[in-house]
């Protein structure tokens, strides 16, 4: 990975757990959070720059992991639904899943999601980049922010194109005669499971745009390096989960 | 204090007063409950003749209070919140403000699920808090199941919002924000236990949050995940699908049986640092009770078909779950026998927080011992839905838990309020406590052997009666009576002591764990959390905060 | 069970007397699981009370060897348990009815059961949830059309013979129901959209309640029936009776 930074002083520290072996002289803890309020008097002491991408990591990772689950439960759902049926009168077994044509704007979407996922790893890497961190460094303007931004601003337009074709997907449903409120199974999950794959993404274009401002306000470059960061595995996520779901969609109906 | 704070220490104190509230309705619904059983014919002040859907109502909304936002939010969003920062060496939570978003949605879902009782016409659901469909899917299906359950389900679904991003912070906390020198063999048990609940947290409300959007579609929008076909209630056809009621119990139940776990696995932690502090020894086989917690954890996720033996599941399946709810008893045994083992050489020092440690040892060993009896599929097509299963999860999962939160409240009390609490009323909140809970459950199992099912709000009825039960019901009634009154000696306990306690010394139980530590000692971690029991140290204990002096 | 009967006695509730035939080891197994949980809980309490009450003893560790032979034991008991009740459940769940058993269909419906017997022909009718009309007499909706459910009885009480296998066919027509009867230590639920079986052998005649173990509304107490079991001789005349009151109902 080529996430470097100028090793300083208090990461190489940190580098061990500290089992055995003389304690060190500069221990510090490690770094809270965002408390006003200091209650156990604790020093601030100087972070590691990477501390604080660590934390956001895991964030994402764990929150990501809870909606994985969700998102596994809805699948779950929808196997068991398509199997499911009942005995009519004559000891015929029924069951009311009509296979749904899902409609072919889906590849294209994919692939705009999976290109936006591409853009998003390039803007991520331009923040990640020694040379250029170093040269903000030394004052001499933000290489970064001047690469990354039109990376990110692809992803942002890539994503909402995604969320254009998605809802011109539903429209051919809809006027298919596939409407959300039918008694068609397959139709329930499919606007179910795209709506809130939707949802998600609607939620990661606000972070887009969010982590594309901050990446010009934002005045320290580990903050532009966390947002960004944060934003762009969870758009990963999102383009995996797509690509899990499509499958299902398209293939299992 | 702020009451927009996103300083952990607050907030744990904050949920703390939730769960008061919370416990005190649930336990207000439960007398109401206890007094219409015994007397069904007698008008309630303030509550009027109580309806038969009324006495449903409570029931659901009590299940709901005391499971949602008593058990989970007390011995694991607050008391961690109070100081399993501290006790990591970490300066605060990973993310504060989603610990305190999370905090107000609590709030939130509480407001909701409550509101439902006073503003809407049919009153609360009554489906229960399990809310099996189609009962729960369809409005027409009873009173207090259009807009009541629609609350239910919105308050349940913020909830589950709200734990999974505690369930974030608390993760990347311990994870992320531990003390140089804070190794995994270093951690309190406390600790262990919330890793593992955090864990349940994240994995198991996404689950249930799944279920109750497809039931709310089912409600609204015309869907049938959990409808059946040709489904007729009231006279009307409802079901046009080929949904399946027995799909909501296993996305429900893959939910409800880890639950149990979350409320009751920080209960666990907290009493053996409890013991090994007031008994003044070390943990025996500290990785073993460490493992054995995450597999406790671990098992629980594996085990929820054991609610679901009789609901129409496969019997094949019916044997997979026995066996494996047979196997979370070994780890259960190894964490009892490790306490007894700990608390074997005697000398324990018998104060307020160990008393309700050992209520706590005292009512996980009594009502865990009948969880091997319904884990088996023959027996529990007896007692499964009866009163034996009342008295079970009551002493196991309510008494239990709700003695651990108690420990911990005498515990921590000074480092919520720098005083202590009241030594001899605590006694006294304890053995009356005591006496009145198993009083209170311990003669439900018998009335559940008599074949009492649940939910019933009288014991006569078209077919049966039980006249052998009535002086046990009465028993039980007088009893959980004592039982509610004994808390309001709890509550002049906190509220006086807080006002006016002892002032508490720096570590006034001479604990060994870091909340204790003063600021000025909090350095890099050298030692295992339980170091007591020192033929030679100064203090016959050390402390985690002291470094380990060596002779060079 | 004789040590549940001298409990009965002593007042102490305990399990109804059994009147199935499997019924027995159920009781035998329940109560042998009790006392080994009794006396568990029972050695742990002392225990506790004993480590309670004792001063600070000199030997500070204990034994791991019988902390681990400790749980062993507790191993074995799980162990014996688990195999026990799988045995029974397999013989009680596993396998379906003999092919002499007796059908009857159990319906669930909202604060109500019913009993439907198949009649002369053996079969049961069709029925279609859009026919059902409790106040015109036809609370399951039997189609009149089918002609194997004109000779099929429905009855609100369950009315058996002693000793015959009776195969029960399970059935909700809207919410989840909990079919169980204590005397005969049965138990299953009633889920709308699935059909569920479940068989026992009846043994002792006498009168059982019948309850709704699954809240189901408002009426779910009152949702209670009585379960009939009757000396085979007098089952026949029952039954014979009803199919001609059923045949003279349907010739008019």
């Amino acid at each position: 990975m080529p996430a470097t930074f100028t090793r300083n002083q208090v990461e190489i520290e940190r580098k061990d757990p500290g089992i055995g072996g003389k304690p060190p002289v500069d221990r510090r803890p490690t770094g809270g959070g965002g408390d006003g309020e200091n209650w156990d008097n604790q020093p601030q002491g100087r972070r590691g720059p990477r501390e604080l991408l660590i934390r956001y990591r895991l964030g994402v990772l764990f929150a990501l992991a809870g909606d994985l689950m969700f998102f596994i439960a809805l699948v779950s759902t929808f196997f068991v639904r398509q199997s499911s049926g009942h005995f009519d009168v004559h000891e015929n077994f029924i069951n009311d899943w009509r296979p749904l044509a899902v409609p072919h704007i889906l590849w294209l979407n994919t692939a705009v999601l999976l290109l936006s996922s591409a853009t998003m790893e390039m803007a991520r890497r331009q923040l990640f980049r020694e040379i250029d961190v170093m040269e903000e460094w030394l004052g001499l303007g933000r290489p970064a922010v001047k690469r990354a931004a039109p990376w990110l601003a692809a992803t942002l337009a890539l994503g909402i194109m995604f969320l254009a074709g998605q809802w011109i997907a539903w429209k051919q449903l809809v006027n298919e005669g596939f409407r959300f409120i039918s008694p068609d199974p397959s139709s329930h999950f499919f606007y179910l499971i795209t709506g809130i794959h939707g949802l998600h993404l609607v939620f990661g274009i606000l972070a887009l745009a969010a982590a594309l401002t901050g990446l010009f306000t934002l005045k320290k470059i580990e903050f532009r390096q966390v947002a960004v960061d944060s934003v762009s595995w969870y758009w990963h996520a999102m383009g995996l989960f797509w690509i899990f779901l499509f499958v299902l969609l398209e293939f299992f109906q | 204090m702020k009451i927009f704070t996103t300083n952990h220490r607050a907030l744990g104190i904050l949920y703390l007063y939730l769960a008061l509230a919370a416990v005190g309705v649930g336990t207000i619904l439960s007398l109401l409950m206890r007094f219409h059983r015994v007397w069904p014919n007698v008008t309630i002040p303030f509550f009027g003749l109580m309806k038969p859907e009324d006495y449903l109502a409570l029931v659901t909304l009590h299940g709901t209070l005391m499971v949602f936002f008593v058990l989970t939010t007390a011995p694991q969003s607050g008391f961690a919140n109070l100081v399993l920062p501290q006790q990591i060496g970490a300066r605060g939570m990973a993310f504060p403000r989603i610990n305190a978003t999370a905090f107000w949605m609590t709030v939130a879902a509480f407001l909701v699920l409550v509101s439902g009782a006073h503003t809407t016409s049919g009153g609360v659901a009554i489906s229960g808090w399990t809310s099996y469909p189609p009962l729960s899917a369809i409005p027409s299906a009873g009173p207090g199941q259009g807009l009541g359950m629609d609350l239910w389900l919105i308050s349940i679904g913020i909830f589950c919002v709200a734990s999974w991003l505690s369930a974030v912070n608390m993760l990347a906390t311990i994870l992320g924000e531990r003390r140089a020198g804070m190794v995994w063999s270093r951690l309190p048990m406390t600790v262990w236990a919330w890793l593992v609940t955090s864990i349940l947290s994240l994995l198991v409300f996404a689950v249930l949050l799944a279920a109750v959007v497809l039931l709310f579609s089912d409600r609204h929008f015309g869907s049938s995940f959990f409808i059946p076909a040709g489904d007729l209630i009231n006279g009307r056809i409802v079901g046009h699908g080929d949904g399946s009621p027995l799909l909501w119990l296993h996305l429900f139940w893959f939910f409800g049986h880890p639950e149990v776990y979350i409320a009751v696995l920080p209960g666990m932690g907290l009493a053996t640092s409890l013991f090994a502090n007031f008994a003044r020894r070390r943990v025996p086989a500290y990785l073993a009770m460490a493992g054995m917690l995450v597999a406790i954890g671990l098992l629980g996720l594996v085990v929820w078909g054991h609610h679901m033996f009789v609901s129409g599941m496969n019997p094949y399946a019916g044997t997979a779950f026995a066996l494996t709810t047979m196997a979370i008893a070994v780890p259960s045994t190894v964490e009892v026998v490790g306490w007894l083992a700990m608390l074997w050489g005697g000398g324990m020092q018998l104060r307020t927080p160990m008393l309700f440690a050992l209520g706590f040892l005292s009512f996980f060993i009594a009502g865990g011992l009948t969880g091997p009896l319904l884990a088996q599929p023959a027996l529990d097509a007896y007692l499964h839905n009866t009163f034996f299963v009342v008295a079970h999860f009551h002493l196991v999962m309510a008494m239990a838990g709700i003695f651990s939160v108690f420990a911990g409240i005498y515990y921590w009390f000074p480092l919520m309020s720098g005083r202590l609490m009241n030594e001899t009323l605590g006694k006294l909140h304890f053995w009356i406590s005591l006496i009145a809970a198993y009083g209170t459950f311990f003669p439900m199992h018998f009335a559940g052997l008599a074949g009492e099912p649940r939910h019933y709000d009288r014991l006569a009825g078209p077919a049966m009666s039980f006249p052998s039960l009535i002086p046990v019901e009465r028993g039980i009634t007088f009893s959980a009576m004592l039982l509610a009154a004994a808390q309001l000696i709890f509550l002049w306990n906190v509220f006086a002591s807080a006002r006016s306690g002892r002032t508490a010394a720096n570590n006034p139980w001479r604990a060994t764990t870091l909340e204790w530590a003063a600021a000025a000692d909090r350095k890099c971690i050298e030692r295992g959390p339980y170091e007591y029991e020192l033929p030679s140290g100064q203090e016959g204990f050390h402390p985690q905060w002291e470094t380990i002096v060596r002779e060079e | 069970m004789a040590a549940g009967f001298l409990l009965q006695l002593t007042g102490v509730p305990w399990m109804p007397s059994d009147g199935a035939l499997h019924g027995p080891v159920v009781d035998r197994l329940m109560f042998w699981n009790l006392v080994a949980l009794c006396v568990a809980a029972l050695i742990a309490h002392l225990w506790l009370g004993f480590a309670i009450f004792r001063r600070q003893s000199a030997v500070g560790k204990f034994p791991a060897m019988i902390r681990w032979g400790l749980i062993a034991s507790f191993c074995l008991m799980y162990a014996w348990m688990a195999l026990t009740a799988q045995r029974l459940w397999a013989a009680n769940r596993y396998f379906g009815p003999s092919t002499a058993a007796m059908q009857v269909e159990v319906v669930g419906e909202q604060f109500q059961w019913y009993f439907r017997y198949p009649g002369t022909d053996a079969v049961f009718g069709i029925t279609r949830p859009q026919l059902v009309n409790a106040a015109a007499g036809n609370p399951l909706g039997i189609d009149v059309r089918d002609p194997h459910g004109a000779d099929d009885i429905v009855s609100s009480i369950l009315t058996l013979p002693a000793g015959r296998e009776v195969d029960l066919q399970l059935r909700s027509l809207d919410v989840i129901h909990g079919f169980f009867i204590p005397g005969m230590r049965l138990k299953e639920n009633t889920v709308p959209g699935m059909m569920l079986h479940v068989h026992f052998t009846p043994v002792s005649p006498g009168t059982y309640p019948i309850l709704c173990s699954q809240v189901c509304g408002l009426g779910h107490q009152r949702m209670q029936a009585r379960l009939l079991v009757l000396p085979a001789a007098d089952f026949d005349s029952w039954l014979a009776g009803r199919e001609q009151a059923q045949a003279r109902r349907t010739g008019q």
